[in-house]
């Protein structure tokens, strides 16, 4: 078990600034993933932690000990690759008694703990084969296995579940959970999906060209984004970005769309919004803060109402996301199945406006957040 | 259309055996001179079979003990092939995974390998009259290393960068020193690409020729310059020649025999990476 601490830390590959200056905090125990798009910089910080890239400045500092300067195998870290990176020479018990060979472990023990780590994750039967004759998803588990086998204080993934097909990355990412809730260590997850990071993650560091954009809890950085980078990456479908103003009509704040329409706030937001009235700003709404609106029914408070033509229709079964355009934008909209079956239709939506976040288009930092919570 | 692929087939089939035979020939001529009588091999027209298999060419070699320089061939071909290899894939390691020596490092070291032979015969001579090296185990050891280390860096730089890194990088994680990394993974992942060029530098050291000429004299005498020593001036002693030749055969036939497999490979890959 171990607390990972990282101050100020710079990689350059060669003139190319890889990580502008990290600072994170893990603690004891936690399931940390870093998450952002590709190219970001989350293999490259998670490789200069394992001691596989140097680093040019800052310090990584594992249980109060500098490891800067240690060798990886010196680090007593954990690592499963996104290619499994398994020898195909060897059998599947000697892939996960690679490390603990390498440590010079008595054959005893070796086989103890390659056969609990082996009971552990569903793959005793295996134990003979090569890499070769297992599947995609057999591989992950060994892999997984290599990593646990040993006593590591601390674990790192990189993208291990990319190469998996949806079914199985399903089935291994609610695995790699329940594992980590077993063993309890320290675990850093990379990828670039935002579903995994949601799912797994007892906090999301969400990385953006070599800088931490804004790291915490999940649903937190999903409810209260800082950026409107941040409001875009977590959340599928994205999140609705429209330009607009925001005015104060019939003592309400109101947003105004470019072709007239409103969406006016209820008086809770409104007082705090009153900074921001006459400026130009960015109106973020997720997909599932829209429904529509019924006839017979006044709207709940702070909800507002907009009539929209839908222009694309895309069922998914138990959901349908339809678009439609506000100005030139397009704007998708959650729903539940058969409310519009074509497109060409016209319906009334309801915009929750307390969940909606406003954005400063300048700057792309998030003026005001929405103050319900998700559920 | 059925019957075009049929004579595509056969016309495929006759090219193949004809090639066959072009190369094959040569050697069937040569082990069948091994087998006849004197009588039989000056015959005019040509005695195409020995009347009988004889072993008389075979057993006045092992009488005058001409065979030794098989053995020598042996020595100096498998432990300068061992040396080579080990220093070779050593090289080829630190320059395909630390870029020892900057990029044209290996174009360099390759470029040894271009330099014709006879134009340095005369300064490792006097040289290696200097050390007491000429006709010694140690001398065309040394050399044949020397001579193979190139080619071995280069082919098993080739094969090491195909290494994906990812499997180098685990083992560092899960504990093992450069050291192990070499042994545990470089090695067994390079199997295939060791064992070709292995074959290659074998082959190379078996047959050289001008050094072995020049800087022997009784003691390691290899078999090729043993091979010589039966043209004289004269008669030529064909039998011997071809029973000599058909012995220093047999070592060579066997290893590609053995690593067939990974000499196809070896062959197309270093084809492909150059
Ligand atoms: N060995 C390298 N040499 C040069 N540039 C690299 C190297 N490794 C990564 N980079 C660059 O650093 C940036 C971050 O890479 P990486 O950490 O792998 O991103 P990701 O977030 O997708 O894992 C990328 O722009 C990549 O091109
Ligand atoms: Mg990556």
């Amino acid at each position: 078990m171990a607390r990972l601490s990282i101050r100020g830390l710079h990689k350059f590959y060669g003139k190319f600034e890889a990580l502008k200056g990290i600072d994170l905090d893990i603690a004891e125990g936690e399931f940390c993933v870093f998450v952002g798009p590709s190219g970001c910089g989350k293999s490259t910080l998670l490789r200069t932690i394992a001691g596989l890239e140097d680093v040019d400045d800052g310090a990584i500092d594992i249980d109060g000990e500098v490891v800067n300067t240690l060798r990886p195998r010196d680090r007593n870290i954990a690592m499963v690759f996104q290619n499994y990176a398994l020898y195909p020479y060897l059998t599947v018990f000697e892939n996960i008694a690679f490390g603990l060979r390498a440590r010079k472990t008595p054959d005893t023990q070796v086989r103890e703990r390659v056969g609990r780590a082996a009971e552990m994750l569903g793959i005793t039967a295996l134990l003979d084969r090569t890499p070769r004759q297992l599947s995609g998803g057999q591989r992950q588990r060994v892999a997984i296995g290599r990593a646990v086998v040993r006593d590591a204080r601390l674990f790192l993934f990189d993208e291990p579940l990319s190469n998996l097909d949806a079914q199985l990355r399903d089935g291994m990412r609610a695995e790699i959970k329940r594992l980590h809730q077993e063993i309890g260590k320290t675990t850093i997850y990379v990828t670039h999906d935002q579903i995994e990071a949601m799912t797994l993650a007892d906090r999301i560091v969400l990385m953006r060209d070599g800088l931490i954009e804004q790291q915490g809890a999940p649903l937190d950085l999903f409810e209260r984004p800082a950026t409107r980078f941040v409001a875009s990456f977590l959340g599928s479908p994205q999140m609705n970005f429209m330009p607009c103003r925001l005015e104060r009509r019939d003592g309400a704040a109101t947003i105004v769309f470019a072709d007239g329409r409103t969406l006016a706030f209820g008086a809770e937001r409104s007082a705090d919004l009153s900074a921001h009235e006459g400026r130009d700003l960015v109106i973020g709404i997720r997909p599932e803060h829209m429904s529509r609106a019924l006839p017979d029914r006044p709207p709940a408070a702070g909800a507002a109402p907009i009539s929209v033509l839908v222009d694309l229709v895309q069922p998914t079964g138990t959901r349908t996301y339809a678009q439609f355009r506000i100005g030139e934008v397009e704007v998708t909209v959650e729903l539940p199945a058969h409310i519009v079956e074509h497109p060409g239709t016209t319906i009334d939506l309801l915009v929750d406006m307390t969940r909606v976040v406003l954005i400063d288009p300048k700057t792309d930092k998030v003026l005001s957040n929405g103050t319900g919570e998700t559920g | 259309m059925r019957a075009d692929k049929g004579t595509g087939l056969a016309l495929r089939y006759v090219a193949a055996v004809a090639v066959t035979i072009v190369f094959l020939f040569p050697i069937y001529w040569l082990a069948s001179i091994s087998f006849k009588t004197p009588d039989e091999i000056f015959a005019s027209p040509p005695a195409w079979w020995p009347e009988q298999i004889q072993f008389a060419n075979y057993a006045v070699l092992f009488k005058d003990g001409d065979v030794v320089t098989i053995w020598n061939s042996l020595v100096i071909a498998s432990v300068s092939t061992v040396c080579a290899m080990l220093l070779g894939t050593m090289c080829a390691y630190s320059i395909a995974r630390f870029r020892t020596g900057g990029n044209l490092f290996s174009d360099w070291i390759i470029s040894n390998r271009m330099i014709p032979p006879i134009v340095i015969v005369f300064p490792v001579f006097l040289l290696y009259v200097r050390l007491g090296w000429v006709d010694t185990y140690i001398g065309l050891i040394v050399l044949y290393t020397a001579f193979n280390l190139p080619y071995v860096i280069w082919m098993m730089r080739g094969y090491i960068q195909d290494i994906p890194l990812e499997l180098e990088e685990s083992a560092l994680v899960d504990g093992c020193t450069r050291w192990q990394v070499f042994w545990k993974v470089v090695l067994p992942m390079a199997r295939g690409g060791l064992f070709a060029t292995a074959v290659f530098t074998f082959v190379f050291a078996w047959n050289e020729f001008i050094f072995a000429l020049v800087l022997t004299r009784s003691e390691v005498t290899t078999f090729p310059v043993q091979v010589t020593h039966y043209f004289g001036g004269q008669s030529n002693f064909w039998a011997k020649i071809a029973a000599m030749s058909m012995l220093g055969t047999v070592p060579i036939f066997i290893a590609v025999a053995l690593l067939q497999r990974f000499l196809v490979r070896g062959i197309s890959l270093g084809a492909v990476k150059g």
